[in-house]
Protein backbone atom coordinates (compact mmCIF):
# COMPACT_ATOMS: atom_id res chain seq x y z
CA UNK A 1 0.00 0.00 0.00
CA UNK A 2 1.00 3.74 -0.65
CA UNK A 3 -0.68 6.18 1.14
CA UNK A 4 -0.81 9.44 -0.34
CA UNK A 5 0.22 12.66 1.85
CA UNK A 6 -2.19 15.55 1.99
CA UNK A 7 -1.11 18.62 3.70
CA UNK A 8 -3.56 21.25 4.74
CA UNK A 9 -1.98 25.12 5.77
CA UNK A 10 -3.23 28.62 5.14
CA UNK A 11 -0.77 31.37 5.84
CA UNK A 12 -3.58 32.78 8.77
CA UNK A 13 -4.34 31.13 11.25
CA UNK A 14 -8.12 30.74 12.21
CA UNK A 15 -9.58 30.20 9.10
CA UNK A 16 -10.62 26.47 9.86
CA UNK A 17 -7.32 24.74 9.17
CA UNK A 18 -7.57 21.74 11.78
CA UNK A 19 -11.82 21.39 11.31
CA UNK A 20 -10.84 20.50 7.40
CA UNK A 21 -8.70 18.50 8.64
CA UNK A 22 -10.73 16.62 10.82
CA UNK A 23 -13.69 16.17 8.72
CA UNK A 24 -12.24 15.54 5.68
CA UNK A 25 -10.65 12.95 7.68
CA UNK A 26 -13.55 11.61 8.78
CA UNK A 27 -15.08 11.70 5.48
CA UNK A 28 -12.28 9.90 4.31
CA UNK A 29 -12.52 7.14 6.66
CA UNK A 30 -16.09 6.65 6.88
CA UNK A 31 -15.84 5.42 3.05
CA UNK A 32 -13.57 2.61 4.82
CA UNK A 33 -9.80 3.93 3.76
CA UNK A 34 -7.48 4.17 6.75
CA UNK A 35 -6.92 7.34 7.54
CA UNK A 36 -3.87 9.06 9.92
CA UNK A 37 -3.76 12.69 10.93
CA UNK A 38 -0.70 14.21 11.93
CA UNK A 39 -1.23 17.58 14.26
CA UNK A 40 2.10 19.22 12.87
CA UNK A 41 1.18 22.15 15.22
CA UNK A 42 3.64 21.40 17.94
CA UNK A 43 3.05 23.50 21.51
CA UNK A 44 -0.29 24.84 20.19
CA UNK A 45 -2.37 21.49 19.59
CA UNK A 46 -5.61 21.29 19.08
CA UNK A 47 -6.35 18.90 16.43
CA UNK A 48 -7.14 16.06 19.28
CA UNK A 49 -9.68 18.36 21.18
CA UNK A 50 -11.60 18.74 17.82
CA UNK A 51 -11.58 14.98 17.23
CA UNK A 52 -12.67 14.08 20.98
CA UNK A 53 -9.40 12.48 21.43
CA UNK A 54 -7.45 14.57 23.94
CA UNK A 55 -8.16 12.33 26.99
CA UNK A 56 -6.26 8.85 25.59
CA UNK A 57 -2.65 10.82 24.90
CA UNK A 58 -0.09 8.96 25.75
CA UNK A 59 2.90 9.59 23.52
CA UNK A 60 3.20 12.27 20.62
CA UNK A 61 4.91 13.40 17.87
CA UNK A 62 8.01 14.10 19.61
CA UNK A 63 8.11 10.86 21.47
CA UNK A 64 8.18 9.22 17.43
CA UNK A 65 11.19 11.05 16.64
CA UNK A 66 12.76 10.96 19.44
CA UNK A 67 12.82 6.87 19.71
CA UNK A 68 10.84 6.91 22.97
CA UNK A 69 8.17 4.95 20.99
CA UNK A 70 7.10 3.53 18.08
CA UNK A 71 5.06 5.28 15.49
CA UNK A 72 1.98 2.85 16.26
CA UNK A 73 1.91 3.50 19.87
CA UNK A 74 1.64 7.35 19.16
CA UNK A 75 -1.06 6.08 16.54
CA UNK A 76 -4.56 7.17 18.73
CA UNK A 77 -7.43 4.92 17.38
CA UNK A 78 -10.67 7.14 16.77
CA UNK A 79 -13.86 6.31 18.74
CA UNK A 80 -15.81 5.71 16.51
CA UNK A 81 -14.07 4.87 13.36
CA UNK A 82 -11.59 1.89 13.82
CA UNK A 83 -9.68 3.18 10.64
CA UNK A 84 -9.17 6.53 11.46
CA UNK A 85 -5.82 7.16 13.80
CA UNK A 86 -4.43 10.31 15.48
CA UNK A 87 -0.89 11.13 15.90
CA UNK A 88 -1.09 14.24 17.99
CA UNK A 89 1.42 17.11 18.68
CA UNK A 90 3.61 17.53 21.92
CA UNK A 91 2.20 20.29 24.07
CA UNK A 92 5.34 21.16 25.97
CA UNK A 93 8.03 21.34 23.29
CA UNK A 94 8.81 23.65 20.49
CA UNK A 95 8.91 23.38 16.53
CA UNK A 96 12.35 22.51 16.18
CA UNK A 97 11.90 19.11 17.89
CA UNK A 98 11.09 18.17 14.51
CA UNK A 99 12.73 18.33 11.26
CA UNK A 100 11.17 18.00 7.82
CA UNK A 101 13.79 15.14 7.26
CA UNK A 102 11.61 13.14 10.66
CA UNK A 103 8.32 14.18 8.81
CA UNK A 104 9.21 12.99 5.39
CA UNK A 105 10.82 9.74 7.35
CA UNK A 106 7.94 9.26 9.46
CA UNK A 107 5.39 9.42 6.64
CA UNK A 108 7.33 7.11 4.64
CA UNK A 109 6.41 4.52 7.01
CA UNK A 110 2.77 5.74 7.56
CA UNK A 111 2.62 5.19 3.64
CA UNK A 112 2.71 1.48 4.13
CA UNK A 113 -0.15 0.46 6.00
CA UNK A 114 -2.27 3.98 5.09
CA UNK A 115 -4.43 5.17 2.46
CA UNK A 116 -4.29 8.61 3.90
CA UNK A 117 -2.22 10.52 5.91
CA UNK A 118 -3.66 14.05 6.86
CA UNK A 119 -0.98 16.60 8.20
CA UNK A 120 -2.50 19.93 10.08
CA UNK A 121 -0.52 22.30 9.39
CA UNK A 122 0.47 25.38 11.74
CA UNK A 123 -0.47 28.92 10.69
CA UNK A 124 2.46 31.13 9.54
CA UNK A 125 5.34 30.28 6.88
CA UNK A 126 8.35 29.39 9.57
CA UNK A 127 9.28 25.92 10.84
CA UNK A 128 6.44 24.18 11.71
CA UNK A 129 4.89 24.76 7.51
CA UNK A 130 8.23 23.65 6.43
CA UNK A 131 7.51 20.59 8.15
CA UNK A 132 4.16 20.02 7.70
CA UNK A 133 4.86 20.63 3.35
CA UNK A 134 8.47 18.43 3.63
CA UNK A 135 6.69 14.79 2.72
CA UNK A 136 3.47 16.36 1.09
CA UNK A 137 2.09 14.91 -2.39
CA UNK A 138 -0.47 17.17 -2.19
CA UNK A 139 -1.32 20.85 -0.56
CA UNK A 140 -4.82 21.99 0.45
CA UNK A 141 -4.82 25.50 0.87
CA UNK A 142 -7.75 27.00 3.47
CA UNK A 143 -8.34 30.56 3.05
CA UNK A 144 -11.58 32.49 3.92
CA UNK A 145 -13.40 35.40 1.62
CA UNK A 146 -11.90 38.44 3.43
CA UNK A 147 -8.87 40.54 2.86
CA UNK A 148 -5.90 39.04 5.23
CA UNK A 149 -6.83 35.41 5.02
CA UNK A 150 -6.50 35.54 0.84
CA UNK A 151 -2.97 37.84 1.38
CA UNK A 152 -2.05 34.94 3.47
CA UNK A 153 -2.90 32.11 1.65
CA UNK A 154 -1.34 33.78 -1.76
CA UNK A 155 1.90 34.14 0.01
CA UNK A 156 1.96 30.38 0.82
CA UNK A 157 1.08 29.52 -3.01
CA UNK A 158 4.27 31.55 -3.79
CA UNK A 159 6.42 30.04 -1.22
CA UNK A 160 5.27 26.40 -2.29
CA UNK A 161 6.03 27.38 -6.14
CA UNK A 162 9.67 28.47 -5.24
CA UNK A 163 9.57 24.55 -3.21
CA UNK A 164 8.33 23.17 -6.93
CA UNK A 165 5.76 21.37 -5.12
CA UNK A 166 2.48 20.42 -7.12
CA UNK A 167 0.13 22.97 -7.53
CA UNK A 168 -1.73 23.20 -4.82
CA UNK A 169 -5.49 23.37 -4.17
CA UNK A 170 -8.18 25.93 -2.36
CA UNK A 171 -10.24 25.20 -0.07
CA UNK A 172 -13.12 28.67 0.55
CA UNK A 173 -14.28 28.40 4.21
CA UNK A 174 -16.79 29.87 5.99
CA UNK A 175 -18.39 31.36 2.94
CA UNK A 176 -21.58 33.53 3.97
CA UNK A 177 -23.86 33.56 0.66
CA UNK A 178 -25.90 36.05 1.90
CA UNK A 179 -23.52 38.49 2.50
CA UNK A 180 -21.82 37.51 -1.04
CA UNK A 181 -24.89 38.37 -2.71
CA UNK A 182 -25.22 41.47 -1.14
CA UNK A 183 -21.85 42.29 -2.44
CA UNK A 184 -20.24 42.40 1.05
CA UNK A 185 -17.83 39.26 1.05
CA UNK A 186 -15.74 38.23 -1.50
CA UNK A 187 -17.40 35.28 -3.81
CA UNK A 188 -15.57 32.36 -4.63
CA UNK A 189 -15.07 33.52 -7.88
CA UNK A 190 -13.16 36.43 -7.11
CA UNK A 191 -11.31 34.39 -4.70
CA UNK A 192 -10.62 32.16 -7.72
CA UNK A 193 -9.54 35.56 -10.21
CA UNK A 194 -7.00 36.45 -6.97
CA UNK A 195 -5.35 33.05 -6.15
CA UNK A 196 -5.65 31.75 -9.51
CA UNK A 197 -5.47 27.72 -7.79
CA UNK A 198 -7.80 24.86 -8.61
CA UNK A 199 -10.66 25.20 -5.86
CA UNK A 200 -11.49 21.82 -4.20
CA UNK A 201 -14.09 22.63 -1.84
CA UNK A 202 -16.78 25.50 -1.39
CA UNK A 203 -17.75 25.44 2.60
CA UNK A 204 -20.42 27.20 3.88
CA UNK A 205 -20.29 29.17 6.81
CA UNK A 206 -22.38 27.07 9.33
CA UNK A 207 -22.81 27.47 13.76
CA UNK A 208 -22.76 23.42 13.56
CA UNK A 209 -19.59 23.44 12.98
CA UNK A 210 -18.69 25.25 16.47
CA UNK A 211 -21.90 22.53 17.93
CA UNK A 212 -19.14 19.86 16.58
CA UNK A 213 -16.05 21.25 18.08
CA UNK A 214 -18.11 21.20 21.35
CA UNK A 215 -18.53 17.14 21.51
CA UNK A 216 -15.78 16.66 20.13
CA UNK A 217 -17.06 14.82 17.04
CA UNK A 218 -16.88 16.15 13.28
CA UNK A 219 -19.66 17.27 11.53
CA UNK A 220 -18.90 15.53 8.45
CA UNK A 221 -19.97 12.37 9.95
CA UNK A 222 -23.61 13.67 10.31
CA UNK A 223 -25.53 13.50 7.09
CA UNK A 224 -27.36 16.84 8.06
CA UNK A 225 -25.09 20.08 7.91
CA UNK A 226 -24.19 21.97 4.71
CA UNK A 227 -20.60 21.89 5.90
CA UNK A 228 -20.65 18.64 6.68
CA UNK A 229 -21.80 17.97 3.09
CA UNK A 230 -18.90 20.22 1.86
CA UNK A 231 -16.64 18.43 3.31
CA UNK A 232 -17.51 14.97 2.74
CA UNK A 233 -17.31 16.28 -1.13
CA UNK A 234 -13.62 17.65 -0.90
CA UNK A 235 -12.89 14.16 0.26
CA UNK A 236 -15.02 12.81 -2.56
CA UNK A 237 -12.90 15.02 -5.01
CA UNK A 238 -9.57 14.16 -3.17
CA UNK A 239 -10.59 10.01 -4.09
CA UNK A 240 -10.61 11.37 -7.79
CA UNK A 241 -14.38 11.78 -8.02
CA UNK A 242 -16.26 14.32 -9.92
CA UNK A 243 -18.67 15.87 -7.52
CA UNK A 244 -20.76 19.13 -8.16
CA UNK A 245 -20.37 21.82 -6.13
CA UNK A 246 -23.58 22.71 -3.30
CA UNK A 247 -25.71 25.18 -4.47
CA UNK A 248 -25.17 27.84 -1.81
CA UNK A 249 -27.09 30.26 -3.21
CA UNK A 250 -29.11 32.50 -0.22
CA UNK A 251 -33.03 31.62 -1.22
CA UNK A 252 -34.63 34.62 -0.15
CA UNK A 253 -38.44 34.09 0.57
CA UNK A 254 -39.50 35.62 -2.64
CA UNK A 255 -37.10 32.97 -4.87
CA UNK A 256 -38.79 30.13 -3.10
CA UNK A 257 -42.24 31.65 -3.55
CA UNK A 258 -41.22 32.27 -7.25
CA UNK A 259 -39.85 29.09 -7.81
CA UNK A 260 -42.91 27.39 -6.43
CA UNK A 261 -45.27 29.52 -8.61
CA UNK A 262 -42.63 27.87 -11.46
CA UNK A 263 -41.25 31.74 -12.47
CA UNK A 264 -37.53 30.39 -11.97
CA UNK B 1 -29.17 50.69 3.43
CA UNK B 2 -28.94 48.52 0.21
CA UNK B 3 -31.22 51.08 -2.03
CA UNK B 4 -29.33 53.86 0.43
CA UNK B 5 -25.84 53.18 -0.81
CA UNK B 6 -27.04 52.93 -4.21
CA UNK B 7 -28.12 56.52 -4.11
CA UNK B 8 -25.75 57.90 -2.93
CA UNK B 9 -23.23 55.74 -5.07
CA UNK B 10 -21.50 53.79 -2.43
CA UNK B 11 -18.85 50.83 -3.67
CA UNK B 12 -19.83 47.49 -2.29
CA UNK B 13 -17.23 46.31 0.25
CA UNK B 14 -17.09 43.20 -1.89
CA UNK B 15 -15.84 44.89 -4.55
CA UNK B 16 -13.33 47.65 -2.72
CA UNK B 17 -11.49 44.51 -1.10
CA UNK B 18 -10.65 42.57 -4.78
CA UNK B 19 -9.33 45.78 -6.24
CA UNK B 20 -7.63 46.38 -2.96
CA UNK B 21 -6.23 42.68 -2.87
CA UNK B 22 -5.24 43.19 -6.25
CA UNK B 23 -3.09 46.17 -5.90
CA UNK B 24 -1.57 44.24 -2.92
CA UNK B 25 -0.97 40.81 -4.40
CA UNK B 26 1.23 42.49 -7.19
CA UNK B 27 3.42 44.17 -4.71
CA UNK B 28 3.83 40.88 -2.05
CA UNK B 29 4.54 38.66 -5.17
CA UNK B 30 6.92 41.12 -7.02
CA UNK B 31 8.20 43.22 -3.74
CA UNK B 32 7.88 45.92 -6.41
CA UNK B 33 6.86 49.43 -4.54
CA UNK B 34 5.03 52.29 -6.74
CA UNK B 35 8.47 54.11 -6.05
CA UNK B 36 10.45 51.93 -8.20
CA UNK B 37 8.16 51.11 -10.30
CA UNK B 38 8.51 55.33 -11.06
CA UNK B 39 12.18 54.83 -10.97
CA UNK B 40 11.87 52.38 -13.92
CA UNK B 41 9.86 54.19 -15.59
CA UNK B 42 12.15 57.24 -15.49
CA UNK B 43 15.22 54.67 -17.03
CA UNK B 44 13.10 53.35 -19.68
CA UNK B 45 11.88 56.49 -21.22
CA UNK B 46 16.01 57.95 -21.02
CA UNK B 47 17.07 54.87 -22.39
CA UNK B 48 14.51 54.41 -25.32
CA UNK B 49 14.57 58.61 -25.82
CA UNK B 50 18.29 58.35 -27.27
CA UNK B 51 17.20 56.50 -29.85
CA UNK B 52 13.62 57.56 -30.73
CA UNK B 53 11.67 60.27 -30.06
CA UNK B 54 9.21 59.54 -27.22
CA UNK B 55 6.45 61.74 -25.34
CA UNK B 56 7.09 60.93 -21.82
CA UNK B 57 3.99 61.92 -20.28
CA UNK B 58 2.10 59.22 -22.46
CA UNK B 59 4.37 56.76 -21.14
CA UNK B 60 2.04 54.36 -19.30
CA UNK B 61 4.38 50.92 -17.49
CA UNK B 62 2.18 48.65 -15.10
CA UNK B 63 2.27 44.79 -13.85
CA UNK B 64 -0.31 42.89 -15.43
CA UNK B 65 -1.93 39.32 -14.43
CA UNK B 66 -1.22 36.21 -16.61
CA UNK B 67 -3.07 33.96 -14.25
CA UNK B 68 -0.37 33.36 -11.31
CA UNK B 69 2.11 35.18 -13.38
CA UNK B 70 2.88 38.80 -13.43
CA UNK B 71 4.13 41.11 -16.50
CA UNK B 72 5.42 44.20 -16.90
CA UNK B 73 3.61 45.96 -19.86
CA UNK B 74 5.02 49.21 -21.20
CA UNK B 75 2.78 51.55 -23.24
CA UNK B 76 5.04 53.59 -25.24
CA UNK B 77 3.79 55.97 -27.99
CA UNK B 78 5.85 57.21 -30.33
CA UNK B 79 5.95 60.54 -31.64
CA UNK B 80 5.01 60.73 -34.90
CA UNK B 81 8.12 61.31 -37.24
CA UNK B 82 6.41 63.10 -40.36
CA UNK B 83 4.26 65.60 -37.60
CA UNK B 84 7.79 66.41 -36.21
CA UNK B 85 9.42 67.05 -39.98
CA UNK B 86 6.38 69.38 -40.43
CA UNK B 87 7.01 71.74 -37.41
Amino acid sequence: MTGKVVTITSGKGGVGKTTTVANIAVALAADGKKVVCIDGDIGLRNLDVIMGLENRIVYDIVDVVEGRCRTRQAMIRDKRMPELFLIPAAQTRDKNAVSPSDMIRLCDELRQEMDWILIDSPAGIERGFRNSIAAADKVLIVTNPEMSAVRDADRVIGLLEAEEKAAPSLIVNRLNPTMVKRGDMLGVDDVYDLLRIEVIGIVPEDENVIVASNRGAPLAIEAKSRAGQAFRNIARRLNGEQVPFLDLEAHSLWDRIARLAGRK
Amino acid sequence: MDFFDRLVGKKKSAKSAKERLQLVLIHDRTDLTPAVLEAMKDDIIAAISKHIDIDPDKVNIDVEHDGRAQRLVADIPLRVATRRRAS
